[in-house]
C-alpha cells in the first residue's frame, strides 16, 4: 500500500470546497453575466474534486495511470464533440450526455456489489444493497431512457408517441417485479446468488426507461429532457450513498433538484401535471402530444396566404414586431436569417423584439440558445409573461415554425386538448404572419384557429428560404 | 341586437359614429345596424355605401331611436334625443359625465345604460383600440396644422430657388401629448422646424422621435400627474416656463398649444404681450380653445386676427375632418362592441368586473356608478415575487400551482412526517449522517435553481449535466483502492468497470462544460 499525498480529512474538505463551487456554479447562471463565471466555478469545483480524490487516501498510486488514461481518452471524446455539435443539434447532446452518466452509474453500482473488500452487517448491509439496486434502477432508466429521447430528437426514432395497451398496468407489473426481486437482492447470501435479481431488475429497467420516452411525443421533449436531466443526478446522489461519499450525495441532490424544478417550470407552461410527468408516460387523459408528427389536421375555414414580398412590405411599414420563434426556426436553421432581418429592421428603427414560449422548441431554453448563437441581443429576447400584454400595441407579430405555443383554442375552446395552456397572444397584434411547410403537412390533433383569424396571413414554405427572401425584400 | 346610429344634431358637428367598413364588422358579430338618412353625408359618405356594406336606414330620427337596442352617438344627446330614448336602451358616446350633470340625471331617470366613451380608464393597455379622446386628438393634431399652413402665408420647408432662398417655417408646440405628438409629425413631414415643450420630460424621446426638437424649462420638477396628463406645476416653474415661451414666440412662426389639465381650464401659457411680439404674419392655433385657451386672445371657435397674428381658435378640428374622424371613431367603438360581444352573437353583456367596461360604464340600468373607483394598478415590480412564492410552494408540492390548498399541505407534510419517522426507526446512524445532507442539497438546489432565467434554462441543464459527472468520483475510488486484493475481490472485473466508467463520464465532464461554455460566450446583450 502506497503512502497518499493528503490525508482523509483534507480530501474530505477539498470535498465540501467543490459542492461549494457547484452551488456557485447553479446559482451562477440566475443571469447572463454571471453565468461565464457560473461555468468556471462548476470546472474548478470538477478539478478540485477529480484531483483530491486520485491524490486522496481511496487511490493507489499503481492507479493513477488507468485514470489519467480514461480520463484522456473520454475528454478528447467529450470536448471533441462540444466543438462540432451544431447548436441546432443541443438537445440531442444533452440526451446523450445524460446516459453516459446512467451507464457510468449502473457501472459503478455493479461494482460496488461484486467489490467483496468492504464487509457489512445486519442493517448497514441491507441498507447498503438497497442503495446499490436503487443505484443501478435510476442509472439504467436513465441510460436507457436518454438514449430513446437521443432517437426521438435526433429523428432516428419518429416523434409520434408510442402507446402500449395496457401501459400503465405494465409499468405497473414492472415495479412490483423490481420490488420482489428487490427483496430476494437483499436476502441473497452472496454475490452469486445476489446477481441474478440484480441482472433482471436492470434489463426491467432498462426497458421500463425505453418505455417511457417512447409514450412521450416530440413536442413534449423539453419535459423529457430535464426530467432525465433530474434522474441522472439522483443516480449520482444513490451512487453517493452506495459509496459513502457527501460529495456526491450533495451534488447529485443538486442536480436532481434542479431537473425536477425545470420540468416543474416546462410542466406549467404546458399546463400539465407534474406527478404523470415524473412517473413517466404522461397519463392517460393526456392528448396526442400536440405538435407531434402523424396524420394531418384537415383544414378548416380559410387562411389568407402572402408572398415573401408582401411580407416583407407589412414588416418595412411596421413600428413594431414581435418574432415568435418556435421549433421550426431551429429545424431550418433560420435563426441567422432571423437576425439579419432583425438586424435591417432595426436599422430603420423598427422596435423588434422576440417573444420566447417556455416550452418552445424541444428542450428548456432552447430559443434563447439558437437566437444567442445567431447574436441576437438578449435583451430584445422576452419571455412569454413579460411580452404576452405588448401584443395588442404590436404592428406584426411573425410566427417562425411554431405552432401549439401561439393557438388561441388554448385559451377560448374549453374541449380542446391544449385547453388552459399558456399561449403568446400574436393575434392581438394589428398583423400576425405564421410561416409554415403548410397547412396539412407536420402537426397532429389540434386545429389552429389562428390561421383562419381575419387578420391572420400564412407565408407557406421552408422558414429558411422563406425568410432569405424576405431578406431580399427587405433590403431591396 | 340592433345598433342604430342617428345623423349628430350638434350645430356645426360633421362627424358620425360609424362607417360603412365598420358596419361590415359589426354585422359579422352579429348586430343589425340601422343608420339614420343623411347621417354620414358630411363626412362624404353616402347612404347607398351603408346599404351597401350591410345597414339598414331609419327615415327618421325619431324611428331609429325607438328601433334601436343600442345607439352610437359622436357628441353626448341633446334634450330632444333623451327624450326619445326608451328603457333598456344602451348609448355609447362622448358624454363628458362631469361637465353635463343635468344629462346624467335626465338619462338616469331614462332607466338608460350609458358608456361614456371619454371615461375609457386610458392607462389599460388593453384598452388602447378603444381609445376615442387619442383617435381624435390624433386627427385634431394634425388638422391644426394645415390650419396653421392655411393661415400662414409661407412655406413650412426651407427652399433655395432661382426666385430667392426661402426660410423654414419655425413651428412651436405646446404640450406633447397626443394631439401634440401629431402636429409635430405633421408639421415635421411638411418640412417645417419643429420644437415642442411638455411638462412632462419622459416624453422628450417621443418627441424626438417624430422628427421635433424637445425644448426644456429651465427648471427642475416633475410633472406627470399620473393617468398620463401632466398636472399643475409651482410657481417657480411656472415663472421659467413663462420666459421659455416669450422667447419661442419671438424666434417661431407657428405656436400650436394643447395643454390642457384635467378637470381645470386651460393653462395661460400665451400672454397678450408675447402674441405682440411676436412676427405679423405668425399663426397661433389654439387646440385648448374649447376648456378657455391657452392663449389670452383666443376666441373660442373662431379665427380672429390680432396684433397682426391669426389666432385659431376652433373647437371642432376632429370634425373639421368628418371622414378620418369617423372611420376612427368608428372602430374604437367596434373595438368596445367586441369587448362587450365576446361571444361574438349580437348580444352584449356589460361586464362591471372588467376593468376597462366598469370605467366606460357611467350609467347602469339607471343607476349613476360614475366615477367609477380608481384602477387598482399593481405596480409591476412587486407582481413577480408574488408569483415566484406562489409558485415556490406550489413546485415543493410536485404538482399544483399556486399556494397549496391546506389539504393537500397536510397530507404532504402527514407523508413526509412518516417516512422521516420510518427512515429515523430502522436507519443506521451512518446513514443518517448522509440523509441530513442529501435532504439539506435538495433544498439548496431547488432555492438555487428558482433564480435561473429561463432564457438560460438550457445551459443550466448542461451545466448540471457536466456536474452530474462527479459520479466519476465514484469509479475513481473503485479503480484501486488500498484495499485491493484481500478478501477476495476480483480486482480485474472491477478495475475494468471502474474504466469504463471514468471514460464514460469524462466524456459527459470535458464535454459537458466545454459546451456550456460555447453556449454561454453567445449570450450577450
Amino acid at each position: 500500500m502506497s503512502q497518499s499525498l493528503i490525508s482523509p480529512s483534507l480530501a474530505t474538505v477539498a470535498y465540501i470546497g467543490a459542492a461549494i463551487l457547484f452551488i456557485l456554479s447553479l446559482g451562477g447562471l440566475s443571469n447572463p453575466e454571471t453565468s461565464r463565471r457560473g461555468n468556471l466555478y462548476g470546472v474548478i469545483g470538477m478539478a478540485l474534486a477529480v484531483l483530491a480524490t486520485i491524490v486522496g487516501p481511496r487511490v493507489a498510486a499503481a492507479g493513477v495511470p488507468w485514470i489519467i488514461a480514461a480520463l484522456v481518452i473520454g475528454g478528447g471524446v467529450g470536448l471533441y464533440a462540444a466543438k462540432t455539435v451544431k447548436m441546432t443539434q443541443m438537445p440531442e447532446l444533452v440526451a446523450l450526455m445524460h446516459s453516459l452518466v446512467g451507464l457510468a452509474a449502473c457501472l459503478v453500482g455493479f461494482a460496488s456489489y461484486v467489490d467483496t473488500s468492504v464487509q457489512f452487517t445486519g442493517a448497514e448491509k441491507a441498507i447498503h444493497e438497497v442503495e446499490i439496486y436503487i443505484g443501478i434502477l435510476i442509472g439504467a432508466v436513465t441510460f436507457s431512457g436518454s438514449l430513446i429521447a437521443f432517437g426521438k430528437l435526433n429523428g432516428k426514432i419518429g416523434g409520434k408517441p408510442l402507446l402500449l395497451p395496457a401501459r400503465h398496468w405494465l409499468n405497473l407489473v414492472g415495479l412490483l417485479v423490481v420490488i420482489w426481486f428487490g427483496r430476494e437482492f437483499v436476502n441473497a447470501h452472496d454475490v452469486q446468488s445476489g446477481m441474478m435479481p440484480l441482472i433482471v431488475m436492470t434489463v426491467i429497467a432498462l426497458l421500463f426507461g425505453i418505455h417511457m420516452v417512447m409514450a412521450i411525443g416530440g413536442a413534449d421533449m423539453p419535459v423529457v429532457v430535464s426530467m432525465l436531466n433530474s434522474y441522472s443526478g439522483w443516480a449520482a446522489a444513490a451512487t453517493g450513498f452506495m459509496l459513502g461519499n457527501d460529495l456526491l450525495i450533495v451534488t447529485g441532490a443538486l442536480v436532481g433538484s434542479s431537473g425536477a424544478i425545470l420540468s416543474y417550470i416546462m410542466c406549467n407552461a404546458m399546463n400539465r401535471n407534474f406527478i404523470s410527468v415524473i412517473a413517466g408516460g404522461f397519463g392517460g387523459g393526456a392528448p396526442a402530444a400536440p405538435k407531434a408528427d402523424g396524420a394531418a389536421a384537415e383544414p378548416q375555414g380559410e387562411a389568407v396566404p402572402v408572398s415573401a414580398t408582401e411580407t416583407a412590405e407589412l414588416l418595412r411599414e411596421a413600428k413594431s414586431v414581435i418574432i415568435v420563434p418556435g421549433y421550426g426556426m431551429a429545424v431550418a436553421q433560420a435563426q441567422h436569417t432571423v437576425n439579419e432581418i432583425t438586424k435591417t429592421l432595426r436599422d430603420r428603427g423598427v422596435k423588434v423584439r422576440f417573444g420566447i414560449h417556455p416550452v418552445a422548441g424541444r428542450m428548456p431554453g432552447h430559443m434563447n440558445v439558437l437566437l444567442a448563437e445567431a447574436k441576437v441581443p438578449y435583451d430584445i429576447v422576452l419571455e412569454m409573461d413579460e411580452i404576452n400584454d405588448d401584443f395588442p400595441d404590436t404592428d406584426v407579430a411573425m410566427v417562425i415554425g411554431a405552432n401549439d405555443i401561439v393557438n388561441p383554442a388554448a385559451q377560448d375552446d374549453p374541449t380542446s386538448p391544449i385547453a388552459g395552456m399558456p399561449v403568446l397572444e400574436v393575434w392581438k397584434a394589428r398583423t400576425s404572419i405564421v410561416m409554415k411547410r403548410s397547412m396539412a403537412s407536420g402537426y397532429a390533433g389540434v386545429d389552429n384557429p389562428l390561421f383562419y383569424k381575419e387578420n391572420n396571413r400564412m407565408l407557406f414554405g421552408d422558414a429558411k428560404k422563406m425568410l432569405d427572401e424576405v431578406l431580399v425584400a427587405l433590403k431591396a | 341586437m340592433r345598433i342604430g346610429v342617428p345623423k349628430e344634431t350638434y350645430p356645426g358637428e360633421k362627424r358620425v359614429a360609424t362607417v360603412p367598413d365598420v358596419v361590415t364588422k359589426l354585422v359579422k358579430l352579429g348586430f343589425e345596424v340601422v343608420v339614420e338618412g343623411g347621417a354620414g353625408e358630411l363626412a362624404d359618405l353616402s347612404d347607398a355605401a351603408y346599404v351597401e356594406a350591410g345597414a339598414s336606414i331609419a327615415p327618421s330620427a325619431a324611428a331609429l331611436w325607438s328601433g334601436s337596442d343600442i345607439v352610437f352617438k359622436v357628441r353626448a344627446p341633446s334634450t330632444d334625443e333623451v327624450a326619445l330614448m326608451r328603457e333598456g336602451q344602451t348609448l355609447i358616446g362622448f358624454l363628458w359625465p362631469a361637465q353635463n350633470p343635468d344629462l346624467m340625471q335626465q338619462l338616469a331617470a331614462k332607466k338608460v345604460t350609458a358608456l361614456s366613451i371619454d371615461a375609457l380608464p386610458r392607462t389599460l393597455s388593453r384598452a388602447q383600440k378603444m381609445d376615442a379622446l387619442t383617435s381624435m386628438a390624433g386627427v385634431s393634431g394634425y388638422r391644426a396644422v394645415v390650419e396653421a399652413a392655411n393661415a400662414f402665408g409661407r412655406f413650412f420647408n426651407g427652399q433655395i430657388t432661382a426666385a430667392g432662398k426661402v426660410p423654414p417655417a419655425k413651428v412651436f408646440i405646446a404640450g406633447a401629448g397626443v394631439a401634440g405628438l401629431a402636429a409635430i409629425g405633421a408639421a415635421a413631414s411638411l418640412g417645417a422646424i419643429v420644437r415642442a415643450n411638455d411638462t412632462r420630460a419622459e416624453v422628450a424621446d417621443q418627441v424626438v422621435s417624430l422628427g421635433g426638437e424637445f425644448v426644456k424649462v429651465d427648471y427642475e420638477e416633475e410633472g406627470s400627474g399620473g393617468g398620463g396628463y401632466a398636472k399643475v406645476m409651482s410657481e417657480g416653474f411656472q415663472a421659467a416656463q413663462r420666459e421659455m415661451y416669450a422667447q419661442q414666440a419671438q424666434e417661431c412662426d407657428i405656436i400650436i398649444t394643447t395643454a390642457l389639465i384635467p378637470g381645470k381650464p386651460a393653462p395661460k401659457l400665451i400672454t397678450a404681450a408675447m402674441v405682440q411680439s411676436m412676427k405679423p404674419g405668425s399663426v397661433i392655433v389654439d387646440m385648448a380653445a374649447e376648456q378657455g385657451g391657452n392663449c389670452e386672445l383666443t376666441e373660442p371657435g373662431k379665427a380672429v386676427v390680432k396684433h397682426g397674428v391669426t389666432i385659431v381658435g376652433y373647437t371642432d378640428l376632429a370634425s373639421r375632418m368628418a371622414r378620418q374622424s369617423s372611420t376612427l371613431y368608428g372602430t374604437n367603438l367596434f373595438r368596445l362592441t367586441e369587448e362587450l360581444c365576446k361571444t361574438k352573437d349580437g348580444v352584449i353583456n356589460v361586464n362591471m368586473e372588467d376593468d376597462a367596461i366598469r370605467g366606460l360604464t357611467v350609467i347602469k340600468d339607471g343607476e349613476v356608478t360614475w366615477p367609477a373607483p380608481p384602477l387598482v394598478v399593481p405596480p409591476k415590480p412587486a407582481a413577480k415575487p408574488a408569483a415566484a412564492v406562489a409558485e415556490k410552494k406550489g413546485g415543493h408540492g410536485h404538482g399544483s400551482s399556486g399556494p397549496m390548498p391546506v389539504k393537500t399541505l397536510v397530507t404532504v407534510f402527514g407523508v413526509g412526517a412518516l417516512a422521516f419517522w420510518a427512515i429515523g426507526a430502522y436507519a443506521p446512524a451512518a446513514f443518517l449522517g448522509h440523509f441530513t445532507v442529501f435532504v439539506l442539497a435538495c433544498f439548496i438546489g431547488y432555492m438555487v435553481v428558482w433564480n435561473v432565467t429561463p432564457a438560460l434554462h438550457t445551459p443550466l441543464m448542461s451545466v448540471t449535466n457536466a456536474i452530474s459527472s462527479i459520479i466519476v468520483i465514484g469509479a475513481l475510488v473503485q479503480i484501486l483502492p488500498p484495499e485491493a486484493g484481500t478478501n477476495g475481490r476480483p480486482d480485474g472485473l472491477i478495475q475494468w468497470l471502474a474504466f469504463a466508467g471514468i471514460v464514460l463520464t469524462a466524456v459527459n465532464m470535458f464535454g459537458g462544460f466545454a459546451v456550456t461554455r460555447r453556449m454561454l460566450d453567445m449570450f450577450r446583450k
